[in-house]
């Protein structure tokens, strides 16, 4: 059966386009406007980055945007409270992007709770391979919240198969050997290492990390499921640059699903 | 409590509920790998004769166990032995591990080191085997420890490696290792890391602990030697935990062996400003284990601050957040002003400049001797000698012709 997110991403016959924004850049009340804003563009989903002291997988944007939010006095209670009050303006699944610390504090049960409250349909723990999962996994799945799986360049043949076979909502298939950010090229790898998660993925694959224009988007796009852009996003909400959104989230509209 | 049958890690690298394997997707292959090639490396002579060789001509080991007689009368109570780290090769009980995995990365075919440095100490003992075995070296520095330590940044420059300038949260040991973490994860395929601590993901706690577990032998077999029994107490500071578990692993099933770790109390545990993290910290997962943290309710990790760079860590390893839950080992704290009153001390008594971190733990144990009988022992693990801190001793207490 499909999940939630599963099927969000593949209904409208169309690759995905998942934007991320960083909870709290620009302050907290700013986040239903952008999450509207990023529905009514098309987005098929949305990552919710939740700030963090520490964030080691992420480049300068995110951790700038993360500083950003703190010193706003941004937390995970705050952002599932605010959601909570506009959720049923959304109608595409919301997934937090969050290091693990956070969810310690908060008390795994608990947050796996009060966020399905809040209509939160996933969840991206960076810091928590495949190895760690079932510290969390149990509450996660009570509460019907798909974790999201990465897979990375470095990855290994039996490993992508291993993650594969479990995987829900969908794979995270990070497309550089390094941190989030924008970048200018990818690995020449990159379309076969998309076709191999393809091959064993029970869920769509979106390709994430450096993906910043639309050219990008259409060349991963042709291998994979669809896009995940952070850091590029990010920088385009610091610019106020609404249009280029609106003309970036729909590229991948053009790319019909294979 | 007994420990009797002590076996920790488990397969997963858990001690309790501490430690694991928390880390990106990218670097779990070579999380794996590394904890493949080291088991690989435990049973192979050929490693253990090369470790060893390296270790008594290179490092000089093993290093003096030595009565401080003038300490000892100075507390008025129990005998104080000092475990002479100090005298390693590059001053400090760091090339204990780094030794170790610069012949593992060597191994594994990696020839590029990245590591992380809060005192400078462990950048200049990585440094130092990089350029022994010519392996290129990154160490990531925070700019407030490069300000305070700066004789070390230049010995390491002087060594070959390329030192990074940390600038980002407090600019001290947390954020150097975030950048180290961040720097593996784009490198990993030709880079091995050099962790300096027994923390981090699985196997680094584990196999920091064993290469410096040589402090614990070479004292267990010393002091046999001297005293014909077992040390009734032993005391080490703490930043990450590795000089204090390189000498009381051998004692953990040594239930009449009491044992002390010092963390750094800063300005006082009443204050924000300590490395506290046990006294102060709840669990946790920071820089891929669970652990001890110092962190608000939010779970955001809380700078820490010691006059020592070495200890200014908001952490604690998973093997010591597990020891302390079951009341094996006991954890005190030392402030600032103690420790650089037991700097100044140990320098006038027995004419040894012992580092900042290991005057901590000096201090707690003139004052743990104090309370003991005199046909007591204790021995003390004097990780560092102060060369690279006698400029902040300076700018602190004043002195010298200006
Ligand atoms: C001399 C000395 N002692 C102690 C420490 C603290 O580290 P650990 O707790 O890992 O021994 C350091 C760290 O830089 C050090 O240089």
């Amino acid at each position: 059966m499909m999940d939630r997110i599963q099927k969000a991403l593949t209904e409208k016959g169309k690759k995905a386009f998942v934007p991320y924004i960083m909870a709290g850049d620009g302050g907290l009340e700013t986040l239903k406007e952008k999450l509207l804003f990023l529905q009514e563009c098309g987005a098929d989903a949305v990552e919710i980055g939740i700030p963090f002291s520490d964030p080691v997988a992420d480049g300068p944007t995110i951790q700038e945007a993360g500083i950003r939010a703190l010193s706003r006095g941004t937390t995970l209670r705050k952002v599932l409270e605010k959601v909570q009050t506009f959720k049923p303006e959304i109608s595409i699944p919301l997934i937090l992007m969050t290091y693990l610390n956070p969810l310690v504090a908060y008390g795994l049960e608990k947050f796996s709770e009060d966020a399905a409250e809040s209509g939160i349909s996933g969840c991206i723990i960076p810091d928590l391979p495949l190895e760690e999962e079932d510290f969390i996994l149990p509450a996660l799945e009570e509460h019907e919240i798909s974790l999201i799986s990465l897979v990375t360049l470095t990855t290994p043949v039996e490993r992508i198969k291993e993650i594969g076979s479990k995987a829900t909502g969908f794979i995270y298939a990070v497309t550089v050997t390094g941190i989030t950010g924008a970048r200018n090229d990818f690995s020449e790898d990159l379309a076969a290492f998309l076709s191999s998660i393809k091959s064993v993925s029970r869920v769509p694959v979106l390709a994430g990390f450096g993906v910043s224009n639309a050219e990008q988007v259409r060349e991963v796009c042709k291998h994979c499921d669809g896009v995940i852009v952070g850091s590029k996003i990010i920088d385009l909400f610091e610019q106020g640059d609404l249009a280029e959104i609106k003309r970036l989230v729909s590229t991948s509209e053009g790319v019909s699903l294979t | 409590m007994t420990t009797n049958t002590y076996d920790l890690p488990d397969e997963k690298g858990h001690f309790g509920n501490y430690g694991g394997r928390f880390v990106p997707e990218t670097l779990m292959h070579a999380v794996l790998e590394l904890e493949k090639e080291y088991n690989r490396a435990l049973a192979d002579e050929e490693f253990h004769a090369d470790l060893q060789k390296l270790m008594k001509d290179y490092v000089g080991r093993e290093t003096p166990l030595y009565l401080a007689g003038n300490l000892t009368e100075h507390a008025g109570g129990a005998k104080i032995y000092l475990k002479r780290e100090d005298l390693n090769h590059t001053g400090a009980h760091k090339i204990n591990n780094t030794v170790g995995q610069a012949l593992l990365a060597v191994r594994m075919g990696k020839r590029k080191i990245v590591a992380e440095t809060g005192a400078g100490q462990h950048g200049v003992a990585t440094a130092t085997v990089c350029a022994l075995l010519n392996l290129e070296c990154v160490i990531f520095m925070g700019k407030e420890d490069i300000r305070r330590q700066q004789l070390n940044v230049f010995r390491m420059e002087l060594l070959g490696a390329k030192v990074i300038s940390v600038d980002a949260g407090s600019g001290t040991l947390k954020d150097a290792v975030n950048e180290a973490l961040r720097y593996w994860v784009t490198n990993v395929r030709d880079t091995h890391y050099i962790l300096g601590s027994v923390m981090g993901p699985h196997p680094f706690p584990k196999m920091v602990r064993d290469f410096q577990s040589v402090i614990g032998k070479e004292t267990k077999q010393q002091f046999f030697e001297k005293e014909g029994k077992l040390p009734d107490a032993l005391v080490a500071c703490i930043g990450g935990g590795s000089n204090s578990i390189g000498l009381f692993y051998p004692f953990i099933e040594d239930n009449s062996v009491s044992i002390y770790g010092v963390e750094a109390a800063g300005l006082g545990l009443a204050t924000d400003k300590h490395a506290a993290s046990l006294s102060k910290g709840k669990p946790g997962v920071l820089h891929g284990a669970m652990m001890y943290l110092l962190q608000d309710e939010d779970g955001q990790i809380q700078e820490a601050h010691s006059i020592s760079a070495g200890l200014d860590y908001p952490g604690i390893g998973p093997e010591h957040s597990y020891l302390h839950d079951i009341n094996r080992i006991t954890y005190e704290s030392v402030t600032d002003d103690e420790a650089l009153e037991a700097f100044q001390l140990l320098s006038k008594l027995e004419g040894i400049i012992p580092a900042l971190e290991s005057a901590h733990a000096i201090a707690y144990a003139v004052k743990l001797a104090a309370g003991m009988s005199k046909d007591e022992r204790i021995v003390v693990c004097l990780s560092g000698r102060g060369d690279k801190d006698v400029q902040t001793i300076k700018d602190r207490i004043g002195g010298g012709m200006e």
